[in-house]
């Protein structure tokens, strides 16, 4: 998807020392692009870590950079909010408030404050619990399988769109208990719900509206099926729980595109960031080879290291202090996860992929506080059961040309990546 | 240095002898204890370090606290009465003998 990313061209990119602090403005989509926000976040981290930014395309905003104080906001929702009303959770306030003229008012759970928020999350967190994952895992697993033999060895392909996309899709067609064959309606919508006008996906806020109206219908029919006969599925629960039968259709619409995109670009970006961390580390490789139990380590690892989603927003609904600044009531706080992933103060040799640390866990891709990702049990399960079965079969997974990267500062991942498999 | 014992699921159990002042996550994580991962580092912000207290012992160190402690269980499984963060019980020499009973798996 191409969330938040803008339509202006991209313009160069400066050396981060070349500007004055308060010229900085890490919101811009093209340094995810080029893959250049790590140099500005260091800078931030090292002279002004919670730093403010006048000026923006997204208006004016603060950057918590350091691993403590994104803990700090993170686990603070009495001060720092997730209310849609507000702005909600990401650093663009329109595709959430659907601000712009012919859209629509998508209410979701990540994007309410307790207790509200607690009573809906509850109604769709038992699908991911360990028991329930149990369940699901020989299903995913003869899904990878059939999608790995499918692949050509010896010759060059797109990583992303014959794996990455299509193991996501197939899981998420598996969860919702969606026609399987008309899966790719899911990716299509999930790219729609974050796209805004000019961004490639969509031209107008009204094709937004009428595309996730097929979606709403779609849906709104599972629901009166599965309010006849329940499944295991998320739309079961959903139609079943106390704390969610009553809801909105908007507020269904808004907790299904919540839990569609929730699980789509984060595991499908990690999918690929594993993959091209192997490849640029060779030793690594070796290990994990020598020694495949470390994909129990690894795992946690490669979602610190893609950090597939690199923040999450709050607004202030009254005044904090924070690494000696003040933050007023109203005022846009960001918190950059992939810059408090590479924060030395929290994690030995942050900048390098290393798939045996001791506490590989420790980091901030999943959040922290109520709002910590609910899939996360569910996303390390599928990225473990893809590596085993990689290991299974291939020797290696060359990466063959430079990835194409996502333009987009919230989504932090790949729209392809050119690789060869050696059997 | 307060003896804790910490039973698994599955009835396996590991007496550890703690420092006072650490939590009994901490101290669980030092000795390599199983099944109490602290994902979070102590900040009750991640509930995977969810224990359940030995009925005898929550006279001692109190139910889940209001706040972030108690939202947090509520995301965890099979949470009862005597569920706690293990993050948020500082151990001290009146916890001498305490006994926690750790879930299936950790959320």
């Amino acid at each position: 998807m191409t969330a938040i990313a803008s339509a202006a061209a991209p313009a160069g990119i400066e050396d981060p020392y070349a500007l004055s602090l308060d010229q900085i403005d890490v919101s811009r989509p093209e340094l995810y692009e080029r893959n250049m926000e790590g140099a500005y976040f260091a800078r931030l981290r090292r002279e002004d870590p919670v730093h403010f930014c006048a000026d923006s395309a997204y208006g004016p905003y603060w950057s918590i950079t350091k691993y403590k104080d994104i803990m700090a906001v993170d686990t603070n929702h009495q001060v720092f909010s997730s209310e849609a009303g507000l702005g909600g959770i990401i650093i663009e306030d329109g595709i959430q408030k659907s601000s712009g003229e012919g859209s629509i008012d998508l209410p979701n759970f990540i994007a309410m404050d307790p207790p509200k928020h607690d009573d809906q999350r509850k109604a769709v967190s038992p699908i991911v619990a360990p028991a329930n994952l149990a369940k699901l895992e020989g299903t995913i697993r003869e899904r990878v399988g059939r999608v790995l033999d499918s692949l050509p060895v010896g010759e060059e392909f797109d990583w992303v769109s014959a794996v990455s996309i299509e193991l996501t899709t197939q899981m998420l067609a598996t969860l919702f208990d969606f026609p399987f064959e008309e899966r790719s309606k899911l990716t299509r919508w999930s790219d729609v719900a974050t796209a805004e006008p000019g961004s490639g996906i969509v031209d107008s806020w009204e094709q937004r509206t009428s595309e996730l109206m097929e979606c709403a219908e779609c849906f709104q029919g599972l629901w009166n099926e599965r309010l006849e006969k329940p499944g295991m599925d998320l739309v079961s629960m959903l139609a079943h729980s106390p704390a969610t039968h009553d809801m909105t259709p908007q507020n269904y619409l808004g907790n299904v595109l919540l839990l569609i995109v929730g699980g789509n670009d984060t595991t499908r970006n990690s999918m690929t960031g594993g993959v091209l961390a192997l490849d640029k580390n060779p030793k690594e490789r070796e290990k994990l080879y020598d020694n495949p139990a470390l994909i129990d380590s690894m795992v946690p690892e490669i979602i610190r290291w893609q950090t597939p989603l690199a923040h999450m927003r709050r607004t202030a609904i009254s005044d904090a202090e924070l690494g000696g600044k003040t933050i007023r009531k109203g005022d846009k706080v960001v918190m950059w996860y992939v810059s408090g992933n590479r924060d030395e103060e929290a994690i030995a040799q942050p900048d390098d992929f290393i798939i045996d640390r001791e506490r590989p866990r420790q980091h901030l891709s999943f959040g922290f506080g109520v709002h910590r990702c609910v899939g996360n049990r569910l996303a390390e399960m599928q990225l473990k059961i893809l590596w085993e079965e990689i290991l299974n079969r291939f020797s290696r997974i060359e990466v063959t040309g430079e990835p194409v990267r996502t333009r987009s500062n919230f989504v932090r991942g790949y729209a392809s990546m050119p690789v060869r498999l050696h059997v | 240095m307060p003896l804790i014992k910490y039973i698994e699921a599955n009835g396996t159990e590991y007496a550890v002898e703690a420092e006072s002042g650490i939590s009994a996550m901490e101290a669980a994580v030092k000795n390599n204890v199983p099944g109490i991962d602290g994902d979070c580092g102590g900040a009750a912000a991640c509930a995977t370090c969810h224990v359940y207290v030995d009925p005898d012992w929550i006279g001692k160190t109190g139910p889940a606290a209001e706040g972030l402690e108690k939202s947090m269980l509520e995301f965890a499984e099979d949470v009862h009465e005597n569920s706690r963060l293990a993050c948020q019980i500082t151990l001290n020499d009146a916890l001498n003998g305490l006994v926690l009973k750790l879930p299936e798996k950790q959320h």
